[in-house]
């Protein structure tokens, strides 16, 4: 069974508009200006794959949020399971940029890493005086 | 007698366009201070969570807030001497530059430099800059406002929202609400075509099947203590609202990206002329203002689609101040060479291109950005010249205003041209449909 899809590539600014073939399991891909846009393309037809970019909280600071991202993409159908999966999540600082949040998140074989540095908070605020 | 400090140049604004300004000139041997008005360095990065930074710059697909460390991590290296959470209260000329007076949390002091770099990037259109009737409620916020307080605040700035305008802060806004447990009911855009980048329709609007409304606008907000609903109409050829396709749509968050504006109040005061075009500064190819030692770069000289851009600019800046120091230094006041600028002038297929001027007596490429007025689906071939020579032509497969394009003319090849030219003429930018 042959298949065409039309899709506009997110691997550059540039956004080629691209037409999919798949057949038989097989897709080839044209209009893309770039090998980029071409594996893009045929994961696209198959399963479209993220990055998922987002924050998780913060204790004891009075920077409330951690940027956080995917390690590597994700299929987008199981962004908004991510999301859920992460809304528990409270690190402890100091983080460091590429430190992993959380590993192999929902064993999907990415992990969430900080994408910022957050130095620990200064002694003289009390931290942890909630129980 | 209040505290003073004396340095080579100074740097207003630490975003994208300041930083790479400040290491730049640093590398280039020259004294830096950076002023910058907030907390932590990296502008408006520090909220820009979202990936795809990076590429043309590191070939790398980075977030906001990792590729704003690059830079902060290269400024801490060059040991740059960085004020922060410090504004600038006034400016004056003095007989050898520019005198500041500054503020910071130590109170009033002075700046005295020989150089100033304006990297005070843009602002967000707000509601009172737009034609919507009605109320003005709790509950309208424009879409960087909106991703300050999800991202940095952690708080949602409400349940159920509409976005008006379709730039691409409030196509990842879209996204982002919808990730994070909002509804977002459809983005209004008054013009035919979206004004984002065509990545962002797809993977912030089309994954989440939010609707794009083309040629539909918000005609008015209603609610008392906060929005309780907006009201939205088609518009025709010339954007006027087309009676009776108006209806209402119940939300509680008004989301306005309808764009951006160079930020330019101190270049203002400093007589820095403006070009209408772009709201910034016009500038020589070494990102050099018409006022003598007064340079910009980023988005206060034009609003740029990539960060990658913006650091370009400020790479120019940073290297060019460092160089007018030098010279300013060897040379007594009334030595100073003064610049040959020859205009660029471009033709009604263009909204605006950047510099608006090229210095001759420098030995600098010229690297050209521009936007074009229409959208040529079928493409654009784009051409400069002076003096009947050509000196650079390329083809565009597609041009579109909310794409910035880019391109170089070497330094000699420029020359050559501009040597040939008449005396009144300038450089002239042409673009043709394909």
């Amino acid at each position: 069974m042959m298949e065409c899809k039309e899709f506009t590539c997110i691997a550059c600014p540039r956004g080629c508009r691209l037409v999919v073939t798949v057949d038989d399991g097989v897709a080839s891909v044209s209009g893309n200006a770039c090998p980029k846009g071409a594996t893009y393309g045929a994961q696209e037809a198959v399963q479209p794959m993220r990055t998922l970019t987002t924050t998780v909280t913060v204790e004891g600071s009075s920077r409330r949020r951690l940027p956080v991202r995917s390690s590597a993409d994700l299929p987008l159908s199981r962004i908004l399971d991510a999301m859920a999966a992460l809304d528990p999540i409270v690190v402890r600082l100091p983080m460091r940029r590429g430190d992993i949040v959380v590993p192999d998140l929902l064993g999907l074989g990415v992990d969430i890493i900080a994408t910022d540095n957050l130095a620990a908070p200064t002694s003289g605020v009390a931290q942890d005086a909630d129980p | 007698m209040i505290h003073s400090v004396d340095t080579d140049i100074v740097v207003l604004g630490a975003g994208p366009a300041g930083l790479a300004a400040a290491c730049a000139a640093l590398e280039a041997g020259a004294r830096v201070l950076v002023l910058e008005r907030e907390d932590r360095l990296g502008g408006i990065l520090k909220q820009c969570i979202h990936d795809g930074f990076g590429l043309v710059r590191y070939h790398e697909r980075l977030s906001g807030p990792e590729y704003a460390l690059r830079d902060v991590d290269r400024l801490e290296r060059l040991g740059a001497q960085v004020m922060q959470e410090a504004f600038v209260s006034s400016t004056r000329r003095v007989d050898n530059g520019f005198e500041l007076t500054c503020v910071d949390r130590g109170g009033v002091f002075a700046v005295r430099a020989l150089a100033l770099i304006l990297a005070t990037g843009c602002r967000e259109r707000t509601d009172r800059q737009v034609f919507v009737q009605g109320d003005r409620p709790a509950g309208i916020y424009t879409a960087g406002l909106a991703q300050y307080m999800i991202n940095i605040q952690g708080v949602l700035p409400g349940r159920r929202a509409v976005i008006l305008g379709s730039g691409d802060i409030g196509l990842i806004m879209a996204r982002r609400m919808t990730l994070e447990g909002m509804d977002v009911v459809a983005a209004h855009e008054v013009k035919p075509e979206p004004s984002g980048l065509s990545r962002n329709i797809h993977q912030c609007l089309e994954d989440y099947g939010i609707p794009l409304e083309l040629s539909s606008t918000v005609t008015a907000v209603h609610g008392t203590k906060r929005v309780e609903r907006v009201t939205v109409a088609s518009v025709d050829g010339s954007m006027r609202p087309i009676a009776g396709t108006e209806h209402d749509i119940p939300c509680d968050t008004l989301i306005l990206s309808v764009g951006l504006i160079p930020e330019n109040e101190l270049a203002q005061s400093l007589g820095v002329p403006l070009d209408p075009a772009t709201k910034g500064p016009f500038v020589d190819q070494t990102m050099h203002t018409l006022v003598d030692g007064i340079f910009s770069c980023g988005n206060a000289v034009h609003v740029n689609d990539l960060a990658d851009y913006v650091s370009e600019s400020g790479e120019h800046a940073g290297a060019s101040a460092a160089r007018y120091v030098a010279r300013r230094r060897d040379a007594p006041v009334t030595g100073m060479a003064t610049r040959t600028l020859v205009p660029v002038r471009v033709d009604q297929g263009f909204l605006y291109a950047v510099p608006q001027y090229i210095d001759t007596s420098t030995l600098t490429d010229a690297v050209m950005y521009f936007r074009a007025r229409r959208t040529m689906p079928s493409g654009a071939v784009v051409t400069a010249e002076a003096g009947g020579k050509t000196c650079f032509k390329a083809s565009y497969p597609l041009v579109r205003p909310p794409e910035m394009e880019r391109f170089v003319i070497p330094h000699d090849t420029l020359m050559g041209a501009l040597a040939a030219r008449r005396d009144d003429e300038g450089l002239g930018l042409r673009m043709e449909a394909r």
